[in-house]
């Protein structure tokens, strides 16, 4: 080992910490326990972090915003007009997000969901999970879990994500965007599956899903309502239209009321696990979505306007996932252990819709009872 | 997850997107650009399978920090003087990134490139984690810095203050208008790929120099995204460069992008970094030499510049001039001056600058102390209420400027103001090129040709004029900037909290009017008006009024 050499001397330049005091409560002065977010009131006694890190962020020109937006669009609308939705408050800012999203919440969640996938899936392809399918059930999935994996993507993509630009608060918008959110990482997570089980060795077809979504005629309807929903231009519309109705009749009738109640009788405990996670998405987007709904049907200047309004937005909605729906209805016959009749399945998922539709005050259309 | 897996799993989820062929995605936000349907790279191979887990654990290096931070007493040591721009900055900053998850939607709007949208839409969920933790840091300074007056009413007073709203720029800039220039050249091509750089590296390493690391590892934090971020905008940009029509709207976006930036970012970030330390070790960087390093040599030499052979006509005189106003023109000086001269309507503390912060100044930036060395005497001596009027009302040679239209940053280099009647109103701006901004650029056609997604420069934008002829006492109460006593002010010309005698109140600044330049520049006759602008640009520096001759 050679000798240690001495470095030549050089002065090192670096800043000299100092003791300032200027830690809370040294001093005694005006304001000097002024410690919380005073210019918003919080839902309850005392701000929440999420409302503090969220509330009025976005500002408003009816709150603080003295000088107007600064920029505008080419008809010199700027920033978050209302009247980007045909529904009306007193206050939009009175919505509060129930699952309360911030950073910290969105990435816990989804690093657990994904954690907890990418350990299944592992668990899996060591116990050879797949190796027992039935070939039907192989069809099953490449086909129809692979079908849905797009309606998934082109939902996040192409609708919440555009609609968190829209709403006229960031209580709102953050709550959209985590919804999108959701939406691109469950379809990952399905387009991850569907490489995983092409890689299986159990005779898995991971590129039918295409042409299955393009033009399997069960599907057809789906795709229709998916991209139908991508054109609406009014961001509450297409909140209550994917949410409340498509989700429901459709994303639900496939997820919980298919995918989820015949995969363990067909062998498959893995599947489940998987779309089980896009459930629990959901009953999170659909509790912010009942939420900001209820608020607007409730609202003492405009919520029998905004009650019309959303039978209006059902009349023309209702028809297109019931129709995507009941074209849905031949996969119910692929497997090899039917364990529930489509019927059934389709009647639990109207049931979902009149249950969020009841807590809206929105009458039930007699196509529903149909 | 191997490179290689990475590859074949983002290979993957590129079969997620498709034509659609019962109805295309509705179109909210226009763009006067064009893009050929040539498919293009995703540059950022992110899947949100191994996103999550990554941000969670930048995540958790922060939140450790914070708890560290906390528990280790670092508010002993921080310098008050640099804490209090942060009720400025930190008011400002969550509003432009949440504006920048926004933008995201009107760039898959314009781009017809499904591959890139995955990358749009990671970026999106990124700006929300960067507005939510900064907004999160600032609870914290809130929750444990001796003086919380201005950070508990921070967004508020974002909303209603000068300096708010011209922050709000470099927010609103991100989300109206062409959504291209909006989402792509303002907001990814120059402001995350060029400004990014001083104000989430060059400012959290002198906020560390003063004691404050939260900044640095928040900030970091956020930093360690922008890169993806980037990698969008260029992309973009490259497809943009594709089609000829697009040259003549990349050369003015980028001429305004470039500009405002500059107006916008130098002069905030250059007040905080320049004023707001404590830290004058001589061979310690100067906003200057940092803005050389970081914007010119970084940003313009190595990005800008090779993008010369894919046809973009590249701003270089406006970039030897933004260099120019910051190195000769004394931009961030002027600005710092300003910001002081206005105390009263702030809702920050300003400290006095002192002999070792003279002498550090005159070793940057030589000539400074015949320029500005008398009126920080004077600020200096002007900093207790009883005796004197607050600054900007007192004789100190100093003409409370006009604020230019276009970037709402006052016209502080006078010579360079330009004055214009336009829309049927007197305007006045910094720059000629702020001038081109507002008449030429913001403009339904643009050199002959038809630019209808252009968008429009609006609102009050003027802020004096909202108080125009009012009681400055009334002024600083309908904007709330008072303290909970009722009557001491939040903002302050020193950091002395220890003596109630030194704190200015409402009674303090009774019975004197606030007038609006821009207003008072409206009311003159032709001629007066002409000698007024004559006298303005020939003032300075400093903010002299002119020798009468």
């Amino acid at each position: 080992m050679a000798a240690p050499v001495k470095k030549p001397d050089a002065v090192r330049s670096f800043p000299k910490p100092e003791f300032t005091d200027a830690e809370a409560g040294a001093l005694d002065f005006p304001s000097a326990n002024s410690r919380s977010y005073n210019y918003f009131q919080p839902a309850k006694m005392r701000a929440t972090t999420y409302e503090d890190v969220t509330f009025d962020v976005q500002p408003d020109p009816a709150r603080h915003l003295t000088q107007g937006w600064i920029y505008g669009f080419a008809d010199g609308e700027g920033g978050y007009p209302q009247d980007w939705t045909a529904l009306k408050s007193s206050d939009w800012h009175r919505f509060r997000d129930p699952n309360q999203e911030w950073e910290q919440t969105i990435y816990r969640n989804n690093a657990n969901v994904v954690r907890q996938i990418q350990q299944n899936l592992a668990n899996a392809k060591l116990a050879k999970a797949y190796q027992n399918w039935a070939p039907g059930w192989v069809r099953f999935v490449e086909r129809n879990l692979g079908a849905w994996m797009h309606a998934e993507n082109g939902i996040g993509l192409h609708v919440f994500v555009a609609c968190q630009r829209s709403a006229p608060t960031n209580m709102i918008n953050n709550a959209i965007a985590v919804n999108s959110a959701h939406k691109m990482r469950f379809a990952q997570d399905l387009a991850l599956y569907n490489l995983d089980l092409s890689e299986a060795d159990i005779g898995f077809d991971g590129s039918v899903h295409r042409s299955v979504w393009h033009e399997d005629p069960a599907w057809q309807g789906v795709r229709e309502n998916a991209e139908r929903l991508t054109a609406i231009g009014d961001w509450a519309e297409a909140l209550f239209a994917t949410n409340v109705v498509y989700e429901t009749l459709v994303g639900g009738l496939f997820r919980s009321h298919l995918v989820m109640q015949i995969s363990a009788r067909n062998g498959d405990y893995v599947t489940p696990s998987l779309v089980g996670t896009g459930e629990n998405d959901f009953s999170r987007d659909l509790a912010y979505t009942r939420s900001l709904l209820s608020l607007l049907v409730r609202d003492s200047e405009h919520g029998a306007a905004n009650v019309e309004l959303l039978q209006t937005w059902l009349s023309e909605w209702l028809p297109v996932s019931l129709h995507a729906a009941q074209e849905l209805q031949p996969i119910w016959s692929h497997p090899a252990e039917r364990v529930v009749p489509f019927a059934d399945s389709f009647a639990a998922a109207k049931d979902d819709l009149r249950s969020v539709l009841a807590d809206l005050g929105v009458p039930e259309p007699k196509e529903l009872s149909a | 997850m191997s490179r290689q897996s990475l590859s074949k799993a983002h290979k993957k989820i590129t079969e997620l997107s498709w034509e659609p062929t019962f109805a295309t995605p509705a179109t909210r936000f226009g763009t006067d650009y064009t893009f050929e349907k040539a498919p293009k790279k995703d540059p950022l191979k992110q899947i949100l399978r191994s996103y999550f887990p990554m941000e969670e654990e930048k995540d958790n290096r922060v939140f450790g920090a914070m708890d560290g931070a906390i528990r280790g007493n670092m508010f002993r040591q921080v310098q008050q003087r640099w804490m209090e721009w942060q009720k400025l900055f930190l008011s400002i900053i969550p509003f432009p990134e949440i504006s920048a998850a926004r933008a995201m939607p009107m760039a898959i709007d314009a781009v017809p490139n499904p591959e890139i949208h995955n990358g749009l839409a990671v970026q999106m969920i990124d700006e929300v984690r960067h507005s939510t933790i900064q907004m999160n840091l600032k609870r914290l300074y809130m929750n444990h810095y001796i003086d919380p007056a201005g950070f508990d009413m921070s967004e508020k007073a974002f909303a209603n203050n000068y300096a708010g709203t011209i922050g709000r720029q470099f927010g609103e800039g991100f989300i109206t208008g062409d959504a291209i220039t909006a989402a792509n050249i303002y907001l990814t091509v120059v402001a995350e790929t060029a400004f990014t750089n001083t104000l989430f590296v060059a400012m959290p390493s002198e906020a560390a120099a003063n004691g404050d690391y939260l900044l640095p590892t928040v900030f970091h934090s956020v930093q360690s995204d922008e890169s993806r971020h980037i990698s969008n905008g260029y992309s973009i940009l490259l497809m943009a460069l594709a089609d000829e029509s697009n040259r003549q709207l990349l050369e003015r976006d980028l001429r305004y992008a470039w500009w405002n930036n500059h107006c916008v970012v130098d002069a905030a970030i250059g007040t905080f970094i320049e004023y707001g330390t404590k830290d004058r070790r001589k061979d310690r960087d100067s906003y200057a030499e940092m803005w050389r390093r970081w914007i010119y040599d970084d940003y313009y030499r190595s990005y800008l510049i090779p993008l010369e052979k894919y046809g973009l006509k590249i701003p270089h005189d406006l970039v030897e001039e933004a260099w120019n106003r910051i190195v000769n023109k004394g931009y961030v000086h002027e600005v710092a001056q300003f910001f002081a001269t206005g105390w009263p309507v702030n809702y920050w503390r300003i400290d006095p600058m002192t002999d070792q912060d003279f002498e550090w100044f005159e070793s940057k930036y030589p000539g400074w102390y015949n320029k500005y060395g008398v009126w920080w005497e004077n600020y200096n001596r002007l900093r207790y209420p009883g005796r004197n009027k607050p600054i900007a009302f007192e004789d100190v040679d100093y003409q409370y400027p006009h604020r230019c239209w276009t970037c709402m940053v006052p016209c502080l280099i006078r010579p360079d103001m330009v004055t214009e009647k336009v829309d049927g109103q007197w305007r006045t701006y910094c720059s000629e090129t702020c001038a081109w901004t507002d008449i030429k650029a913001f403009r339904p056609e643009y050199e002959g040709r038809p630019t209808p997604n252009m968008g429009r420069l609006t609102g009050h934008r003027e802020w004096e004029t909202l108080h125009h002829n009012q009681d400055l006492a009334d002024v600083i109460s309908s904007l709330g900037y008072v303290r909970d006593d009722g009557k001491t002010l939040v903002p302050q010309p020193h950091l002395d909290l220890d003596d109630p005698k030194k704190l200015w109140t409402l009674d303090d600044v009774r019975g004197i009017t606030f007038q609006s330049p821009n207003v008072l520049l409206n009311e003159m006759s032709d001629a007066e008006r002409e000698a007024a602008v004559a006298a303005y640009k020939a003032g300075g520096p400093g903010g002299r009024p002119a020798a009468v001759a």
